[in-house]
C-alpha cells in the first residue's frame, strides 16, 4: 500500500463517505495521481482536529500493517476500546502526533506522563536498564492493557508467573544475562501448584514477594527479598509461622542482626518451595540444617534415624525439625524447647508410642568416638572393634596358611599317586 | 591352575558303586543350616545398605530389595525366621541332653563344647601349616567348626537381642537405660559386620573353598560323605567308629544325582551372593 493511498483512505474515513468500495478501490488501485489530488482537495476543506480513535484506526485497523522495521503497527479497535485505556484518544499517549500525515518515526510512548509513581519506582528498580519497553514487557500489548483484576491482564495474579517467566526462564533473557532460571522452579513449587492447578488467587506469585514496579536486588537491604526482610515478606501470608519463627533462636538471631541465622528461604528455598511433608523435602532438609550444624549432622549420620533415612524413599525417620521443631527452635535448656527434658516424652512420643523417661535418655546425637561425651558407648565400640579386628586377623592368617599347606599337601599326594602332576 | 581343575573334576566324577556313604548330618540339621544361611543372606543383604547407607551402592541395593518400605520389613521377617530356628535348636539341645539324657551333647568327643583337645589341635594344626609337625587327627567337630558354631550362637544372641531392643525400643526402655539404645545400634552393626566378614570369607574358605573340599563341601546339603572323605577329614572319629563297631550304623545312601545338582546350584548361589556382599562391604569400609 502506498503512502498516498493511505492518506486518501484516511480522508475518506474522515468525511464518512458512504463509499467503502471507493476506498477499497483506491487502496487497491494505488493510482498515485488520483489519490494525491483527492488528498489535497480534502485537506483544503478540513481544519486541524484531535485525532480520534476511529480516524487512526482507519489505517491501523489493518492487521497486516507494519512499520519500516517490520513490526506490526496494527491496532485491534475492539480490544483497545474494552481495555483500561479504551476511553483515551490515541494521541493522549502518542503525544508527538499532532497532525496528519504524521512522521514515519514517532517517539516511544512515555507511560510515566500519567503513571509517574510507577515510573519512578521502575527507574530505581533492577528493570531500569531494560532496553525493551519496560512497561509493555510485563503489561503486554500496549493497546490491550486490562486492570490487574481482569483475567485477561498479563499481570492478573494467575498470569504473573508466566509473564515474568518470559524472561526469567531457561534459554530466555535471564539465562543470557546470567540470571538464575527461576520460573521452572516456581512452577513445581507449592506456590506454583496452588496457583496453576488450583487457581488460588492468594497463592504467592512473583510480585507477592518481589513487588512489581520497584523490584530491588536481594542484595539491597530495602528489598523485600533481602535476607533480613524475608521473614516479614513470607510472614505477610504465613503470619503464625512467622510469629513462631520470631520467637525461635533463628528469628532472634536475625532480629539481632546476625545474618548467619537462617531465614525462611535458607531451608525452604526461594522458588522451588516444597510441601514440607513431601518426601523430597524430607530428603533434602537435613543437609540444609547440617550446612551450619556440621557436628550435629555428623553424629546424626551415625544413628538409625539417618541410616534408614538416607536410603531414599523411606522418609518417616526423624529429621532435624521433627525433634527440634521447624520454626520455634529453642536451645535444649529452654523450657519451651521441644527437646527440653520436660518435653522429650511428648516429642519422642510423636513417633515412638509408649516412650518413657528411660527411653528418652536415648541420645540422637551420640558420638561413639568421643570418650569424654559418651564413655560407655566409646568403650563398647572399642571392644566391638577390637573383637572384630582380632578375630579376623587371626583367622585370615590361620586360613591363608592352611590354604597354602593343604594345597602343597594335595599336589604332593597327587604326585605320589602317580597323578598327572607327578 | 591345572591341579585345581583336576581336583574339581575328581569330585564331580560319579562315585564307584562299591563306595560307601556315611551320615554326618540329620535331615533336621541340614534344614536348620538352610534356614540359617538363607535368612543370614537376607539379613546381610538388607542390613548392609543400612550400615553403609551413605555408600554409592546402598540406594541401588535398597531399591533392588524392594524399596525402602520393604527393606526393613524384609530384615525383620528374616530376623523372626532365624529367631524361630534358633529357639528350635536350643530346645532340641536341651531335649536331647537333659530330657533324653543323650550322651555327648554337652561334653565328650561329639559335643560342640570346646575341650582340651581343641586347644591342642589348634596348635598342632598351626605347627603343621608351617611344616613343624604332623597333621592333627580331628574328631567329629574340629576346633574351627566349633568356633563357627559358637560365633554364630553368640552372634545370634548379641545381634538378636540388640536388634529386638531397637525394634521394640519403648518396651525395652522399661528395663534398660536410655544409653543402652545407643549401644544397641553400635553393637548390632559391629557384630553384624563381624559376622558378615567372617562368614563370607573365613567360613567360606575353611569349609568350602579349601583344597580338601573345593569347590564346595556338599555334606551339609546331602547329609552324607564318602568313606574316603570321612576317613581323610576326621580320622579320629572314623577310628572310634570302627573301634566301637558303630560304623555300619552310620551307613547312608549315596545322594541322588538330581539332588546333588540342585544343592550345588543353591550352594553356589549362596556363595556368589555372599562374596558379592563381601566385596561391597569392603569397598564401603575402605572408601
Amino acid at each position: 500500500m502506498t503512502r498516498a493511498a493511505r492518506i486518501a483512505a484516511y480522508f475518506l474515513a474522515v468525511f464518512s463517505w458512504p463509499a467503502d468500495w471507493l476506498s477499497q478501490f483506491l487502496l487497491s488501485s494505488c493510482r498515485r495521481t488520483s489519490a494525491l489530488s483527492l488528498a489535497v482537495l480534502a485537506l483544503s476543506f478540513t481544519p486541524f482536529r484531535t485525532l480520534a480513535q476511529s480516524e487512526c484506526l482507519a489505517c491501523h485497523a489493518d492487521k497486516t500493517m507494519q512499520d519500516s522495521a517490520g513490526h506490526s503497527i496494527s491496532v485491534d479497535g475492539d480490544k483497545f476500546g474494552a481495555s483500561v485505556h479504551g476511553s483515551l484518544q490515541c494521541n493522549n499517549c502518542h503525544a508527538d502526533i499532532k497532525e496528519y500525515p504524521h512522521p514515519d518515526h514517532i517517539a516511544k510512548v512515555d507511560c510515566k506522563s500519567c503513571h509517574a509513581d510507577e515510573g519512578a519506582k521502575l527507574s530505581a528498580s533492577v528493570h531500569s536498564s531494560s532496553k525493551d519497553h519496560p512497561c509493555t514487557s510485563c503489561h503486554g500489548n500496549a493497546h490491550e492493557i486490562f486492570p490487574k483484576t481482569d483475567s485477561r491482564s498479563a499481570v492478573y495474579p494467575l498470569n504473573v508467573p508466566k509473564t515474568c517467566g518470559q524472561c526469567h526462564s531457561d534459554g530466555a533473557m535471564a539465562t543470557r544475562k546470567g540470571l538464575p532460571s527461576v520460573y521452572p522452579h516456581y512452577l513445581d513449587s507449592i506456590h506454583g501448584n496452588a496457583l496453576n492447578k488450583e487457581g488460588l488467587l492468594v497463592a504467592a506469585n512473583c510480585q507477592s514477594c518481589h513487588g512489581s514496579h520497584g523490584i530491588l536486588s536481594h542484595k539491597d537491604p530495602n528489598s523485600p527479598t533481602s535476607k533480613a526482610n524475608i521473614p516479614k515478606t513470607c510472614g505477610a501470608c504465613h503470619a503464625k509461622i512467622n510469629d513462631e519463627y520470631q520467637r525461635g533462636a533463628h528469628g532472634q538471631g536475625i532480629a539481632k542482626g546476625d545474618l548467619k541465622a537462617p531465614v525462611c528461604t535458607d531451608c525452604h528455598t526461594a522458588h522451588a518451595i516444597l510441601q514440607p511433608t513431601e518426601s523430597a523435602f524430607r530428603m533434602q532438609s537435613t543437609p540444609i540444617c547440617g550446612s551450619c550444624h556440621k557436628d550435629k549432622l555428623s553424629t546424626y549420620h551415625d544413628t538409625f534415624h539417618s541410616q534408614l533415612g538416607l536410603l531414599g524413599g523411606y522418609v518417616e525417620t526423624a529429621r532435624c525439625w521433627d525433634c527440634h521443631d521447624a520454626h520455634e527452635i529453642h536451645p535444649a535448656s529452654d523450657p519451651r524447647s521441644a527437646i527440653n527434658r520436660t518435653n522429650l516424652i511428648t516429642t519422642c512420643g510423636k513417633c515412638h508410642k509408649g516412650a518413657n523417661t528411660s527411653f528418652v535418655q536415648y541420645q540422637p546425637h551420640a558420638n561413639a568416638r568421643d570418650r569424654k561425651l559418651n564413655p560407655a558407648l566409646y568403650f563398647i565400640r572399642l571392644f566391638m572393634n577390637l573383637l572384630l579386628i582380632s578375630v579376623l586377623t587371626f583367622f585370615v592368617i590361620h586360613t591363608a596358611l592352611w590354604l597354602i599347606r593343604s594345597r602343597f599337601d594335595q599336589v604332593k599326594r597327587n604326585s605320589g599317586n602317580g597323578g598327572k602332576n607327578a | 591352575m591345572p591341579e585345581l581343575a583336576q581336583a574339581s573334576l575328581e569330585t564331580k566324577m560319579p562315585a564307584p558303586a562299591t563306595e560307601r556313604f556315611f551320615v554326618r548330618f540329620t535331615r533336621q540339621q541340614r534344614a536348620m543350616h538352610a534356614v540359617l544361611f538363607t535368612t543370614f543372606l537376607g539379613l546381610a543383604g538388607t542390613g548392609l545398605p543400612l550400615r553403609f547407607s551413605d555408600s554409592i551402592w546402598a540406594r541401588g541395593l535398597a531399591g533392588a530389595v524392594g524399596g525402602f518400605g520393604a527393606i526393613l520389613s524384609f530384615h525383620k521377617f528374616c530376623a523372626l525366621a532365624l529367631t524361630v530356628a534358633f529357639l528350635i535348636h536350643v530346645k532340641e539341645i536341651f531335649t536331647r541332653g537333659l530330657y533324653r539324657r543323650e550322651k555327648g551333647i554337652f561334653w565328650g568327643a561329639t559335643s560342640m563344647v570346646a575341650n582340651w583337645k581343641d586347644a591342642k589341635d589348634l596348635f598342632a594344626h598351626m605347627r603343621w601349616f608351617l611344616g613343624l609337625g604332623p597333621k592333627p587327627q580331628f574328631e567329629r567337630y574340629a576346633y574351627w567348626e566349633k568356633f563357627d558354631y559358637w560365633a554364630v550362637f553368640w552372634g545370634m544372641i548379641v545381634i538378636g537381642f540388640s536388634g529386638y531392643a531397637m525394634w521394640f525400643a519403648p518396651f525395652f526402655a522399661r528395663f534398660l537405660p536410655g544409653w543402652a539404645l545407643n549401644a544397641a545400634l553400635v553393637i548390632h552393626s559391629e557384630e553384624g559386620l563381624l559376622a558378615i566378614l567372617f562368614i563370607f570369607s573365613i567360613h567360606f574358605v575353611n569349609t568350602h573353598l579349601r583344597p580338601d573340599s573345593f569347590p564346595m563341601d556338599m555334606v551339609i546339603f546331602t547329609g552324607v560323605e564318602s568313606e574316603k572323605e570321612f576317613e581323610h577329614k576326621r580320622p579320629q572319629e572314623y577310628a572310634r567308629m570302627v573301634r566301637e563297631g558303630k560304623l555300619d550304623a552310620r551307613l547312608g545312601e549315596a545322594p541322588a544325582t538330581w539332588y546333588v545338582r540342585f544343592a550345588r546350584i543353591v550352594g553356589f548361589t549362596a556363595i556368589f551372593i555372599g562374596v558379592t556382599l563381601l566385596v561391597l562391604t569392603l569397598t564401603a569400609y575402605f572408601d
